[in-house]
């Protein structure tokens, strides 16, 4: 009984008018937490009541604190007929329940109602009085702190990294059962609202437990998601990072503290396990295991889920340790295997997070993504076979004791996509993935699950440099006892590089390798497919493919030149009406050359750019009733390490005809017009480096580069795209059908933003640091109606290319008065929610920056990368065996190999001819890592799935992004109320003192009368501003300012315009935090806390 | 491909000015996406007309969203559903509530009643104000006049706390309460030479000196929008200014004596003395009646501003005559009113000043 949960009711304000006869209301309050209600007294005749309640009590465990939503219902006393509900407040107090966060919730709340909107505010104060809870058995995990950030959030420090946790929670979806048949829209949406608040708690509950027994205490990355699968449920699924997060103090906010890591270590070690083993409920596991216990509710066993990690498609040795003979000096191998295999025995080394503390990453392989088509009417536990045939029977059943099953089989749904992403990411020679996400699209029954993340390396040098500790040791010497136990769940650690044993080394934060990312992963001889590698361009000493395409933000020490830019490609492909099997293998069949396509457009339009990398690469599948849609969005860069790239050429196969020709060469003329204009507009001119510099021969940069289409391969069981179209050169893009001569057009008609416009889908644009402090964020919905008469591809993709590029020139031009600006995390979602209809949904920022700086500081980054390139140099070789040998087993082929090319290019062959003559590995050097498998698959009913933890030690101090030092001009002086929300983890010109806590929340609205509201778009244009003001009202409540990595996960918009109603749904979380401008920052430590500065940044002192 | 929904929602509200503009005078989405195309403004940003038709139609619904809260300007303060900086809630408001000087002569002093306002589209005809605007105009005056009729305390005061509205908009929306309320015709055709401002002045100090309100020990019932009854009712004993020969003959000389040689129009105002006095009198003897307050200002003219014109009189000698004929009272030892004289002359004297202009 470990937690008093009180609330005040103080007053309402701007009430409706209930009552038609006085033009007043009589209203009353409703507080309800789990089962307990109370009631305030009924304020008579006022649209402004001022209850000014008792102190209501609700005395409950930490389990139901942690699930439940308060619950506060404002109604009209009517004393003849029932009470009229005026509206409802829900307010997650997961924020009271951790120390460091908000102590109590304070504010005026709009009230909602799922028929009426907004309807007045209400005056609540909440406060959580938590008992010390030293019971070993609990089932809550109070304390645990939840992150939307996809970093270490700013004003903490990781000591450790555990890796990946997941979880999921399965329920019937109350719009679907059969009461819903006779009660109001409003009760029904009212059960669905509250189960799903219910369910997230739950599900925010079970993942902490998890963190917990990490001994983690922190979820960073946190990705709640809902999948409404109909009739067959609702899905609540959760991915994040586990980390141990240590609070800096707020006045030495950049140093690290030294002694913490340590400390934070000796709580480890494994005897001191606080969960004790009766609660695992594998019988035979051994005393260490308890790391894992499950919720009693769980079904599932220990040993199944390890057996399950059997299914594991790669050895435990990967082909990194495999070729690290290869590579480099056994003292590296050595390392390589140690932390692989630490990284190998979790079952899914993912990492959620797309920016990392310096040093972290070593290198980058690519992207990995898996897709599969799953059918949803059959996920129903074979136990109720026997029913299944009548739903209606079904539904009156419990669904708690029908569904406990239900959870395992989506579990191993997951669980496969994820093993086949760690497979894929073995085979680039990675033993991890970043910047990993997981998406569901569902149409019917159908449903694709996708799962993408970037290949990569972890440090291996962090666990080297700990060995200075001494504790390190002592952590090895257990390791392998450890695993001998038999869990292939390790709990293992990096060990932390204090920031002495790194100054020790001569590793200093702010010179980070800033190439050393791009380096190839993978052992060039046994490369997984055939790619183009030169040696990078900043160092000279390592191999970098020619084109690198990731899903992580762009590393804070990457060298780049030039701005960034937003890359989309968008694609349609018409399918036949079906159902059920017939209608999965059709998607699962089209879905490979989806990828294709939207991967080829990718690659085209980074080459139009004369840009050579993609960061925040996102594909979307979105499939609908009779069509699938791809949209891909990334930020394009040029990034130094990597070579020039090459232009496009274009051929036709019928050279005969001379207008043919001249049209031919009309396009390519357009396209290397294009090319130039654009590397002008990104300011891209990468200083020529003189040969000498390397004193190794490297490869021209190439004129050109071809892309075929080829005809892929005819679609097997499982389907295993190979993009690199075998060993087929390619180089031109062949125009002879109408298909590739759109393709051209499109590529042209793609116009860049209006001068003093940028845009990206990454959290910063590279190449711009001088934010100033005026930020907006928005989201921005268009739906359009196909004319459903003749539909082809060709004009679906017009329409679908037409939709997204008009509604960017949209937003440029609703923007404009903030130019010189920058679009930043511009988050695309698509959906079908019907034949005929495509719904775009937008978020992003628009943030204004100084263009005068911005011309220096470019200046500035170029001389400072060659600078670095040749620090670099230096500071590599300070790496005793680790790069160097590297070098120098890589090198004397490399370079023979390299010298072969440069004399054929040599030749004295015209660069025309050149391009088609000179076999580059074509397509695969682009894609560098792009294996998709796809595949339909029966259904195995997996029982269990395990998630392993993954520790990673780092001591490295914050350091932030380079822009944030940047003082902003002292503008702007925050009015009190105001609120700010952002997609990106920070805020301008301004630092986070606090964070304090999750925001997640699920709102659905209903109208049955769309017209009088204004129609579809004054319908959904209300609740989206609706929206916004709740996350505001709730961030405001607990004392925040802002709200960081806001993201809308969920925009599910149903009309029916003939009945006069539509439906919406959103899902929305974010981060609330305390901001406080840098200006203002200056002045608090200089003088003392002025009473009128700010209330929310001056509680914000107090409270810390 | 038709867009069935296109929307924009920002953070923070964005509010566009001169769609602003346009969405308050009335135009259409239409008609304003054309009036911005002839702006310009496609060739300034290189933006097609369909993005300016979905801009256009965005703001016109964040505007329609606006208007419920703009109807009682301290909820757009307090609501949480847009957020939007204060300078910019305030420009909302002030615009909202601003108004055509063509629209306000022809409803000033009109019952602002369903009656007036079907006869809007006539109005909208003959001011080239449109329709649509012309009810928004007529129902900021109409809500403000209900707000604050029955209120206590200084008129303009209530208007600027209830309707969050500057200084002078507030003071100009006084006027129009106050004219409203005591119904004073300004059609008239020899009227329309008035300004709105003109009216405005006046009614401000007509609020000033005539109502209830203005007289100091009143306090307790401190009425701006009715006209002084008992004041009224006093001014009544004006009536032997003119009505006493003696008295109209002793006033004329203490007036003729002290202006000789410094009018330009001596024997004009010499010739006419009687006529003016007997006029401005008579005004004030009259108003108990509801029938003579409303063609209090067709009095003054016809009275006072009218004879005086036809005779050239400067505006410079008009004020020395006002002066002179005001002051002069005070010496006429048989007129006991000398502060009813004055309450009702120092007011009248102003308003005709600002009134005699062509």
């Amino acid at each position: 009984m470990p937690g008093k949960l009180k609330v005040k009711i103080v007053a309402g304000r701007h009430l409706p008018v209930m009552d038609r006869a006085s033009d007043l209301t009589d209203a009353f309050v409703e507080v309800k937490f789990g089962n307990t209600t109370f009631k305030t007294d009924v304020y008579h005749k006022s649209l402004n009541p001022q209850w000014n309640s008792e102190w209501f009590k609700f005395e409950v465990d930490d389990e139901d604190l942690q699930d439940e939503p308060l619950q506060i219902t404002v109604l009209d006393h009517d004393t003849y007929s029932a009470n009229d509900a005026i509206g409802k407040v829900y307010i997650d107090i997961d924020p009271l329940l951790y120390s460091e966060a908000a102590t109590v919730i304070s504010g005026w709340f709009p009230i909602y109602d799922t028929i009426h909107g907004i309807r007045g505010e209400i005056n609540v104060v909440v406060k959580v009085d938590l008992f010390n809870d030293l019971n070993r058995f609990r089932q809550s995990s109070c304390g645990v702190k939840f992150f939307c950030t996809t970093s270490i959030p700013k004003c903490y420090r990781a000591v450790i990294i555990h890796g990946f946790v997941e979880e999921l929670v399965v329920n019937e979806d109350p719009e679907y059962q059969w009461i819903d048949r006779i009660r109001t829209p409003r009760a029904s949406n009212e059960a669905r609202q509250r189960l799903i608040s219910l369910m997230s708690g739950e599900l925010q509950r079970k993942i902490g437990l998890k963190v917990l027994e990490m001994r983690g205490n922190a979820v960073v990355g946190y990705l709640q998601c809902f999948d409404l699968e109909g009739e067959s449920g609702l899905v609540v699924r959760a991915i994040g990072t586990a980390c141990t997060l240590d609070k800096l103090s707020s006045t030495a906010a950049f140093l690290p503290a030294c002694n913490s890591p340590s400390k934070e270590m000796k709580e480890i070690p494994f005897n001191e396990d606080p969960n004790p083993n009766t609660h695992s409920s594998g019988p035979s596991t051994p005393l260490k295991n308890q790391t894992y216990s499950f919720s009693p509710s769980k079904s599932y066993s220990r040993q199944s889920s390890s057996s399950d990690t059997d299914l594991s498609l790669t050895p435990k040795t990967g082909m990194g340790s495999g070729s690290a003979g290869k590579e480099g000096g056994p003292f590296k191998a050595l390392l390589r295997q140690q932390t692989q295999s630490a990284l190998e025995q979790r079952e899914f080394p993912f990492f959620t997070l797309t920016a990392f503390p310096p040093g972290f990453l070593v290198h980058v392989g690519g992207v990995v993504s898996a897709r599969s088509v799953k059918l949803l009417d059959r996920i129903h536990n074979p136990a109720f076979v026997g029913i299944m045939g009548n739903t209606r029977s079904y539904k009156l059943l419990d669904w708690n004791s029908f569904n406990s099953d239900e959870p395992e089989t989506r579990d191993a749904w997951w669980a496969e996509i994820r093993q086949e992403i760690k497979s894929h990411a073995k085979a680039l020679g990675c033993h991890a993935v970043v910047g990993y996400s997981e998406s569901t699209s569902i149409c019917e029954e159908v449903c694709i699950l996708s799962a993408s993340g970037t290949a990569a390396v972890l440090n291996p040098r962090f666990l080297q440099d700990g060995t200075v500790e001494g504790c390190l040791e002592q952590r090895l010497s257990w390791q392998p006892g450890f695993f001998s136990i038999g869990s292939e769940k390790g709990e293992v650690d990096f060990f932390p590089q204090s920031q002495d044993s790194s100054s020790l080394l001569g590793l200093e934060e702010n010179l980070p390798a800033g190439c050393g990312f791009c380096h190839i992963p993978y052992d060039e001889l046994n490369m997984p497919f055939p790619a183009h590698l030169t040696y990078c361009y900043s160092c000279r000493k390592q191999k970098v493919p020619d084109v690198l395409f990731t899903t992580i933000d762009l590393p804070a020490d990457a060298t780049v030149i030039g701005k960034g830019c937003l890359i989309q490609a968008r694609l349609c492909r018409l399918k036949k009406k079906a159902q059920a099997e017939a209608n999965a293998t059709a998607i699962s069949n089209l879905l490979p050359f989806m990828e294709y396509e939207v991967h080829t457009q990718l690659m085209n339009k980074l080459k139009l750019k004369g840009m050579n990398a993609l960061f925040g690469l996102r594909i979307q599948i979105t499939v609908g009733e009779n069509m699938l849609m791809g949209l891909a969005s990334a930020t394009g860069v040029y990034l130094t390490a990597l070579p020039t790239p090459g232009g496009i050429q274009i051929a036709g196969k019928t050279p005969n005809d001379g207008s043919y020709e001249q049209h031919i060469s009309h396009m390519q003329k357009k396209i290397n017009d294009t090319i130039a204009k654009n590397k002008e507009l990104y300011e891209i001119n990468p200083p020529e480096i003189p040969e000498e510099i390397i004193g190794s021969p490297i490869p021209e940069p190439r004129q050109r580069s071809r892309l075929l289409r080829s005809q892929s391969e005819s679609s097997d069981e499982v389907i295993e795209l190979d993009l690199s179209h075998g060993k087929k050169d390619a180089f031109v893009l062949e125009i002879d059908d109408t298909d590739a001569m759109e393709d051209v057009h499109s590529l042209l008609t793609d116009v860049p933003p209006p001068s003093g416009f940028y845009s990206c889908n990454t959290e910063i644009m590279p190449g711009i640091n001088n934010w100033t402090s005026e930020i907006q964020m928005f989201t921005s919905v268009r739906v359009s109606r196909l004319s459903n008469i003749n539909l082809t591809n060709q004009t679906l993709n017009k329409n679908f290319n037409d939709l997204c590029e008009n509604l960017l020139k949209s937003l440029y031009f609703k923007l404009r008065s903030m130019i010189p600006c920058c679009l930043c995390h511009v988050n695309f979602t698509v959906s079908l929610p019907e034949d005929e209809l495509i719904q775009v949904t937008v978020t992003a920022v628009a943030i204004t920056f100084d263009k005068h700086q911005a011309v220096q500081t470019t200046k500035t980054q170029v001389e400072k990368s060659s600078q670095r390139a040749s620090i670099d140099n230096e500071e590599l070789l300070q790496f005793p065996l680790e790069l160097c040998t590297d070098t120098l087993a890589s090198h004397p082929f490399s370079s023979a190999k390299e010298h072969l090319e440069s004399t054929s290019s040599n030749s004295g062959i015209p660069a025309a001819q050149r391009a088609t003559s000179i076999d580059y590995s074509s397509f695969a050097d682009r894609c560098n890592s792009w294996i998709e498998l796809i595949k339909l698959k029966a259904q195995t009913i997996r029982r269990g799935s395990i998630k392993t933890t993954m520790p990673v030690e780092k001591a490295s101090p914050l350091t932030e992004g380079h822009f944030r030092q940047r003082s902003a001009p002292a503008c702007a002086n925050s009015t009190v109320g105001v609120v700010k929300m952002t997609p990106l983890s920070f805020i301008p010109g301004a630092k986070i003192t606090k964070y304090l806590g999750i925001i997640n929340m699920f709102f659905i609205r209903e109208t049955t009368s769309l017209r009088e509201e204004g129609g579809v778009s004054g319908f959904l244009h209300a609740f989206i501003a609706e929206v916004f003001a709740m996350v505001r009202a709730h961030v405001a409540a607990l004392g925040g300012n802002a709200v960081v990595s806001y993201i809308m996960k969920q925009c599910v918009f149903m009309e029916n315009p003939n009945k006069n109603q539509a439906q919406c749904l959103i899902n929305v979380s974010g981060d609330a935090v305390i901001f406080v401008r840098e200006s203002e920052l200056e002045i608090i430590s200089t003088q003392q806390p002025i009473a009128s500065c700010q209330p929310a940044c001056s509680g914000g002192e107090i409270a810390t | 491909m038709t867009n069935e929904l296109d929307i924009f929602v920002g953070n923070t509200t964005l509010i566009d000015e001169d769609v602003y503009r346009l969405w308050l005078d009335g135009y259409s989405v239409s008609d304003a996406v054309g009036l911005r195309v002839r702006s310009g403004i496609l060739e300034q940003t290189g933006a097609t007309a369909g993005v300016l038709q979905s801009d256009t139609m965005d703001h016109y619904r964040t505007f329609h969203m606006l208007e419920r809260l703009l109807h009682t300007p301290p909820k757009l303060l307090h609501q949480l559903v847009f957020q939007i900086p204060p300078s910019r809630q305030a420009l909302l408001i002030e615009r909202y509530y601003a108004f055509d000087e063509a629209f306000v002569r022809e409803v000033l002093g009109k019952k602002l009643s369903k009656g007036t306002k079907k006869d809007l589209d006539n109005i909208s005809a003959k001011t080239g104000v449109t329709l649509k605007s012309c009810r928004r105009q007529f129902d900021n005056f109409k809500r403000v006049f209900k707000v604050v009729e029955e209120m206590r305390g200084s008129l303009a005061g209530n208007i600027q706390q209830h309707f969050l509205l500057s200084d002078r908009l507030a003071r100009d929306y006084a006027a129009v309460v106050f004219f409203a309320n005591n119904r004073f015709e300004t059609g008239k055709k020899k009227l329309q030479y008035l300004t709105f401002g003109d009216l405005a002045f006046c009614a401000e100090l007509m609020i000033q000196n005539w109502t209830p309100g203005a007289v100091a020990d009143s306090q307790l019932d401190d009425m701006d929008v009715d006209l002084d009854k008992e004041f009224l009712q006093d001014l009544k004993e004006l009536k032997v200014l003119v009505a006493d020969k003696d008295l109209l003959d002793l006033h004329k000389s203490l007036v003729c004596t002290a202006l000789r040689g410094k009018l330009s129009v001596f024997a004009e105002m010499e010739a006419n003395f009687k006529n003016l006095s007997r006029g401005l009198v008579n005004i004030a003897s009259k108003l108990t009646h509801t029938k003579d307050v409303r063609d209090l200002f067709v009095d003054l003219v016809e009275k006072f501003i009218e004879p005086c014109r036809s005779d050239r009189w400067p505006l410079n000698d008009v004020r020395l005559f006002l002066n002179q004929y005001s002051a002069s009272v005070h010496s006429l030892d048989g007129f006991r009113h000398q502060t009813l004289w004055d309450r009702y002359m120092v007011t009248l004297r102003s308003c005709l000043l600002r009134m005699y202009h062509d």
